[in-house]
């Protein structure tokens, strides 16, 4: 546990020490918000959008930039950089064990998409007047299991992935297809309906986010494809990470 | 009593057999080398004692425990440096050797040690900034800084120019002469020459000899060459007829006289004798490098 304490510091000041990063993966889906809200037309109610604006219901979508960010790219990228380098094999040869280390680069993820989402959250409402989610218990259950979904995959990369290069041949065509099924490249409105409908399954589950945040409570299926997705990548993350 | 007994050691990685049976006892306070060309087995040895590897078979014993069942207290009394073992970028020296003395139940000062590596000026400097011996003294202070009984240090200085590498090697001295038992594996004859009291030679999985680096030198390579010129003519029967000489050959003016034992005191002792002096008098005796050659049928890798 001391030793933990002590990693999670270091490595936090590591994240802060390399600031741009730092601040593009807490601050860019909300400044994408910002960009967007600067339209009016986008702020005025549309039928499409069952009588919300366009940026209410793209907000949901503008979450999972971040997550995608962490969970499926910088995450593993920086796990295989740390084991190809020998830092983990360095750590196993002291008191203290890697899955330290493991431990605090998730509790980090899971900070920075915390920082992000409350951010986003908190200047859609004040500057746009996005309402706060609807269903505050439904909201943070469909957040949790899309961030677990999403960091389980994350660590998978990592466990299978022998090389830096393997990890990020592995998680960039998952960040891709996490973003286009979120609705990050094109709104889901515009996807073909089987499009958007696959979209509802794969982590991080946007449809569950945008039901919770705006209308209704999150559809249990919703939620229980990312805990299963979650549980499955987890075990398998588990049994297939190489400390060397 | 051995710090380190391997007896019969076994390990195999898939149908490649690493190490088929070394057995070696490492005594307190002594410089250890492990010697042999790559792929030997000389990393797999190691990193057996330091209990990151299971062996297949044999027993390995460290401070009088078993490296994987009693892997808690050992760590606390034992230090690795690994073979190319980096940091991340942006951990700067005195915050790495901080953390990593947070680790132990009893670390040395980690101001002292950067001061003792001579790394004091760049104790804020990032790991990516320092050059390679700084990166490699800073990877020795790591090692050292839980205060190990035992310090195990592979390919010390692979990578670093003679000028650090000379530095390395009074460092690692220095650490020795504090009480520290050391492990070196290493490539380098002229390292396992200067530093180690005595060496394993290890080729194909086997130990193929062991003993001080001078012992084995006399051992396996004891031939002795000696040229000089002649200040009168020598008859090369006055050379030949003694038990030492096993050759005498000429190159002009210069007489090349081969042989083992007390080569030099036996040809001097004759020359002297007839009232001839040697000029330009040179003794060429076998290297370590001689010695591995001699053993394993490799130039070692330099």
């Amino acid at each position: 546990m001391h030793a933990f304490r002590n990693i999670l510091r270091i490595e936090a000041r590591l994240y802060l020490r390399d600031l741009p990063t730092l601040l593009l993966t807490v601050g860019l889906p909300t400044v994408i918000l910002v960009v967007l809200g600067l339209v009016p037309s986008l702020r005025k109610p549309d039928p499409t959008f069952d009588g919300q604006t366009f940026v209410s219901y793209f907000a949901p979508s503008l979450l999972v930039v971040t997550l995608a960010m962490v969970g499926v790219n910088i995450l593993p990228a920086v796990l295989a950089t740390y084991r190809e380098r020998g830092v983990l094999r360095r750590l196993a040869t002291t008191p203290a064990h890697p899955a330290a280390l493991l431990a605090a680069q998730l509790v980090l993820a899971l900070a920075g998409i915390l920082a992000s989402a409350l951010l986003l959250i908190v200047v859609a409402r004040l500057a746009f007047g996005v309402p706060l989610p609807r269903h505050p218990l439904g909201f943070t259950l469909a957040f949790i299991l899309g961030t677990a979904a999403l960091l389980s995959l994350g660590l998978l990369v990592a466990a299978v992935a022998r090389t830096t290069r393997a990890a990020q041949a592995l998680a960039v065509p998952l960040f891709l297809v996490t973003m286009f099924f979120g609705g990050v490249y094109l709104p889901r409105f515009l996807l073909p309906d089987v499009v958007a409908r696959i979209g509802d399954y794969t982590p991080p589950g946007v449809q569950a986010l945008l039901d919770a945040w705006t209308g209704a409570p999150p559809q249990a299926l919703h939620l229980g494809i990312m805990a299963v997705i979650a549980v499955v990548a987890g075990a398998g993350a588990a049994k297939l990470f190489r400390w060397e | 009593m051995p710090v380190i007994e391997v007896t019969h050691l076994k390990k195999r990685y898939g149908d490649l057999v690493a190490v088929d049976d070394v057995s070696l006892a490492v005594e307190a306070g002594e410089i250890f080398g492990v010697l042999g060309p790559n792929g030997a087995g000389k990393t797999t040895t190691v990193e057996c004692v330091a209990g990151l590897r299971v062996p297949d078979g044999g027993g390995v014993s460290v401070l009088g425990l078993d490296p994987r069942r009693d892997a808690a207290q050992l760590r606390q009394r034992v230090g690795v440096q690994l073979q190319e073992s980096q940091l991340p970028d942006r951990l700067r020296v005195a915050e790495a050797l901080e953390l990593y003395a947070s680790f132990y139940r009893n670390p040395a000062d980690p101001a002292e040690l950067i001061d003792k590596l001579g790394l004091g000026d760049k104790r804020n400097t990032a790991y990516k900034k320092l050059s390679g011996g700084q990166k490699q003294r800073l990877s020795i202070a790591l090692a050292l800084v839980g205060n190990p009984e035992i310090a195990i240090l592979d390919e010390l200085t692979t990578g670093l120019d003679p000028q650090a590498r000379r530095d390395t090697w009074g460092l690692i001295e220095q650490v020795r002469d504090s009480g520290v038992t050391i492990v070196l594996v290493t490539h380098f004859m002229e390292e396992a020459e200067r530093l180690c009291d005595r060496v394993a030679v290890i080729d194909r999985g086997r130990v193929v000899a062991l003993d001080s680096p001078a012992g084995l030198v006399s051992t396996v390579a004891p031939e002795q060459r000696i040229r000089f010129r002649p200040s009168a003519p020598v008859d090369d029967r006055l050379l030949t007829d003694l038990p030492e000489v096993s050759a005498v050959q000429r190159t002009g003016s210069q007489v090349v006289v081969t042989g083992t034992g007390e080569l030099l005191h036996a040809v001097t002792s004759v020359l002297a004798r007839h009232q001839i002096v040697a000029a330009d008098l040179r003794l060429e005796q076998s290297t370590l490098d001689d010695a591995f050659v001699e053993l394993t049928g490799h130039r070692p890798a330099n």
